[in-house]
């Protein structure tokens, strides 16, 4: 029972900060644009998130009359519960020794193939073109992505020899940060982060200024708004195991300072993600795919390669 | 003013039309002060004589049709010695290499309202046809397409004919009921055939618009796709349309000129300066030195902001969407002189026939020079951070480019003629209104494509903000309006003792100023390219005809021919990159 409403309040947390990263992101963006973003409720406009929910919710739920409608309710469904679920594997205060622990990372990249899914089902039920499109976009492009998602990890399962995050952050701690050995493969891992959830540059699948909003063109209301905060919630996600995986985690130090220091570390790369999207332009759809392939997997594999290598030698 | 120089080109015209079809089919030469040879020849020779005018001949190349409009001439008065005619079909043709103009006209008479079309010769023939026909029924033989362009497709009547009332009150009172609403909706549904699209390749079209993000205004571009590549492509106007021109034979002189700011809205008091300088013509108006260049400096002023809101939005649609709060910023930074200066921001209206407004305010110099400061030191901002930038390099450099051939063919004109390297601008090839007076470059491209259109724009403000700083500091002395009677209105005091002063007073404020009867025209490079009044008086108070011919509206033509077999994100890039307003477009 204690359990339950740990998982309960858990899950709660999770959905306040993904609602939260909306109130960050437009502030941000405003401080950068030039502009003040939302500053109307509450102190500097803390409590907008929580305004912006209350309508999301009492918005009419529908459901367009030309759309398929079971998938059509489905996809932002799948879209949600699968972000979710890849917070188990990240340590925590409720589970330290699960099953799932040991496969860890495998399932993170499990559950993003599985989030194509809502995408693609999204874009196929809408029976628009724009989200038609947008979907085969969005499929088209996350196929490309997972490949070397994958890989730019496979330096880090070899060198620490385990799946499972606790393993891999304590032998960072213990020995040295991932960053360091494996920059490649943060890089890379970054980009493919990025891709993941969606966001500018890689926003390929909605680009508001070709295809008017993509694959989420014909929702409204609660369904649009479990894309929406699944997209945030999963640069939190993303955030988090970047920390988790090349900046040593929590454990970089003790007591209060590791909280605090392991949201900073946090918090860096979700501001990282909105500073991208504030300053850069959009590739073409077939750039980005192309960079995919002729850049960023040749790399990697030389990176597994080289790490591959090395860990041969210094084990002899 | 007809002056020798036009003479000797309407000599020379004449020569080598007479001589290759004969005296009897060159009807007339019509003198006007337009300065260009107007000559009217025969219907069932116009095509062979503009095609001859293009192809045939050596001495006199004519490059690009640069307006074709009709005058429906069954209610004119004053018509001494031209040929009988119900409408006039207009020629306006351009050679850029000579710098020179010739207007053909061609008489209908009624019934037989039909002539050759001439998209054979020019493709940008193709949306005038539609549209003299789609305003006076004039049916064009050989016109691949031709269906209503600006008008709803079931509309019912040709709106600028003489007959068709220009109110609203005149009219039945408009019910819409489920019939007409179902006949309505049904007419705007996608028949492929209807626009020149095969449907046999089973591909996908796509409706971009007439609501789209990047579309710009209503504007709607059918896409024949496969996948993501274009296959074919129809641009769609017409959802913008406001009767300027039959406004403009409704209002007064002097009342029309509010609704010529709002042809381009981003273009202020540019708008004004084509139709004022037309009527300045007509009724023999010398401005003041000091009027000319605070004109000047007003209309660079307000190039700046609509080339501000090009680099914004352009950008935006490449995806940076942070320039476009920088720039209207910038464009804050304009209103606040506009205001200060006009008393309105968008649509200040603030020329006047033979002058101004108003002087200009107290405190302005400095308001000027600060905004000089600003927008300099932003230029650079936005090359280094955005026109460097690989990405967006990566997606403009050769994309959607076209040759200075191509663009003249389209009759495409200002910046995004001179992208091609073509060297255009007629604020230095026809100077008008005190351009001659201040220096600047004229920035040209070199590959015609996204990139070159877009930091051509660049480089104008640049000179823009050249042609400010001069004016500024050389504003000389002296009168902002002239002592006109049919400019200024009798003075207060005479009015109030003098029987006569006040009839006159009484008139113009009543019914307006009256012009004499004659036809005029003038060019100016506006923001978007060359911007054109055409305006006939009939000796009345208000125009017989109003032609605005519009830089947007050739600017969107070539959108099927260029973008053929581009990708989505390069059609978005291009339609950018054109920088129009649907406002100018549709009129």
């Amino acid at each position: 029972m204690n359990n339950i409403i740990k998982h309960i309040i858990f899950i709660v947390v999770i959905f306040i900060s993904g609602a939260f990263m909306s109130f960050i992101e437009r502030r941000a963006l405003g401080l950068w644009q030039d502009r003040y973003g939302p500053n109307r409720v509450g102190l500097f406009g803390i409590f907008q998130f929580i305004a912006d929910v209350i309508k999301i919710i009492f918005k009419e739920d529908w459901i367009p009359p030309f759309s398929d409608n079971k998938l059509f309710v489905f996809s932002p469904i799948i879209s949600l519960i699968t972000i979710i679920l890849s917070f188990i594997i990240l340590p925590n205060a409720i589970n330290n020794e699960t099953d799932l622990n040991n496969v860890g990372i495998l399932f993170v990249i499990a559950m993003a193939g599985i989030n194509v899914y809502s995408i693609l089902f999204a874009g196929y039920s809408s029976c628009n073109k724009y989200a038609l499109i947008g979907a085969i976009r969005a499929s088209a492009q996350s196929i490309s992505y997972e490949v070397f998602i994958g890989l730019s990890l496979m330096g880090i399962v070899s060198i620490s020899g385990s799946l499972n995050l606790i393993n891999i952050i304590d032998y960072q701690n213990t020995h040295f940060w991932f960053l360091i050995t494996q920059t490649i493969g943060f890089i890379t891992f970054l980009i493919s982060g990025i891709c993941v959830t969606h966001r500018h540059p890689f926003d390929q699948p909605e680009a508001e200024q070709e295809l008017a909003d993509g694959y989420h063109i014909e929702y409204s209301g609660m369904k649009w708004g479990m894309f929406f905060i699944s997209e945030y919630v999963n640069i939190i996600l993303i955030s988090i195991l970047i920390v988790n995986l090349f900046f040593c985690g929590y454990k970089s130090c003790s007591g209060l300072h590791l909280l605090i220091l392991f949201i900073t570390k946090i918090l860096v790369f979700i501001v990282l993600f909105i500073i991208i999207r504030a300053s850069i332009p959009r590739p073409k759809y077939y750039q980005v795919m192309s960079f995919c392939w002729k850049y960023c997997l040749p790399l990697n594999l030389i990176n597994l390669l080289l790490t591959g290598i090395i860990i041969l030698c210094y084990n002899t | 003013m007809f002056n020798k120089q036009v003479r000797k080109q309407e000599q020379m015209v004449l020569k080598i039309l007479y001589k290759k079809f004969g005296k009897k089919n060159i009807l007339y030469s019509q003198k006007t002060l337009m300065g260009i040879p107007v000559v009217w020849v025969k219907k069932n020779k116009m095509f062979d004589i503009i095609k001859y005018l293009r192809n045939g001949n050596k001495q006199y190349k004519i490059d690009m049709l640069y307006d074709l409009h009709c005058i429906d001439e069954r209610l004119r008065n004053n018509r001494k010695n031209l040929p009988k005619a119900d409408f006039t079909v207009v020629y306006h043709l351009l050679s850029i290499k000579d710098n020179k103009d010739l207007i053909i006209k061609v008489a209908v008479i009624e019934p037989n309202l039909v002539i050759p079309s001439i998209v054979k010769i020019w493709q940008n023939a193709n949306w005038y046809e539609r549209e003299v026909y789609d305003m006076f029924g004039i049916k064009f033989y050989g016109h691949p397409n031709l269906r209503r362009v600006l008008m709803p497709l079931n509309w019912k009547g040709y709106p600028l004919r003489k007959d068709y009332p220009s109110r609203a009150t005149e009219f039945k009172v408009l019910k819409i009921n489920r019939y007409k609403q179902y006949k309505e909706q049904n007419s705007l549904c996608l028949i492929p055939d209807e626009w020149g699209l095969s449907n046999k390749k089973n591909n996908m079209f796509l409706n971009f618009g007439p609501n789209h993000p990047s579309a710009h205004g209503a504007f709607r571009i059918i896409m024949q796709l496969c996948g993501e590549k274009i296959e074919k492509c129809m641009p769609d106007i017409g959802y913008h349309h406001r009767g300027a021109e039959k406004m403009g034979e409704r209002q007064a002189w002097h009342s029309y000129l509010p609704y010529t700011d709002r042809i381009d809205y981003t273009g202020g008091v540019i708008n004004n300066l084509p139709y004022i300088l037309a009527i300045e013509k007509i009724a023999k108006i010398q401005v003041t030195e000091r009027t000319k260049i605070i004109r000047v400096m007003m209309m660079e002023i307000f190039r700046i902001n609509s080339h501000m809101l090009f680099l914004g939005t352009f950008l935006q649609d490449l995806g940076a969407m942070s320039t476009v709060f920088f720039t209207f910023t910038d464009r804050q930074k304009c209103y606040e002189i506009i205001e200060s200066i006009t008393g309105f921001r968008m649509h200040p209206a603030w020329f006047r026939i033979g002058g101004l407004a108003h002087d200009l305010p107290k405190g302005w110099y400095k308001l000027i020079k600060n905004f000089i400061k600003w927008i300099n030191k932003r230029l650079k901002e936005y090359n280094k951070a955005m026109m460097n930038n690989y990405i967006l390099r990566k997606r403009t450099k050769f994309i959607a480019s076209y040759n200075t051939k191509e663009a003249l063919e389209w009759g495409i004109t200002g910046p995004n003629l001179r992208a091609t390297g073509l060297n255009f601008d007629v604020r230095k090839n026809r100077p008008y209104s005190g351009y001659d007076k201040v220096e600047f470059d004229i920035p040209i491209g070199t590959n015609g494509d996204v990139f070159d259109r877009a930091n051509i724009r660049i480089e104008e403000m640049y000179q823009s903000l050249r042609i400010i700083k001069q004016c500024i500091n050389n504003i000389p002395e002296g009168s902002i309006k002239m002592e006109q009677h049919l400019v200024t209105p009798p003075n207060r005091n005479k009015m109030l003792k003098n029987i006569e002063t006040l009839i006159t007073h009484f008139l113009q404020m009543s019914w307006g100023t009256i012009l004499e009867q004659n036809e005029n025209f003038q060019m100016i490079e506006a923001t978007k390219g060359l911007n054109s009044y055409y305006l006939i008086s009939d000796g009345n108070a208000t125009s017989y005809r109003t032609r605005i011919r519009t830089p947007s509206y050739p600017n969107l033509q070539h959108l099927s021919t260029i973008m053929q077999g581009a990708y989505i994100p390069d059609m978005i890039a291009h339609i950018a990159s054109i920088d129009f307003v649907m406002a100018d477009v549709d009129r």
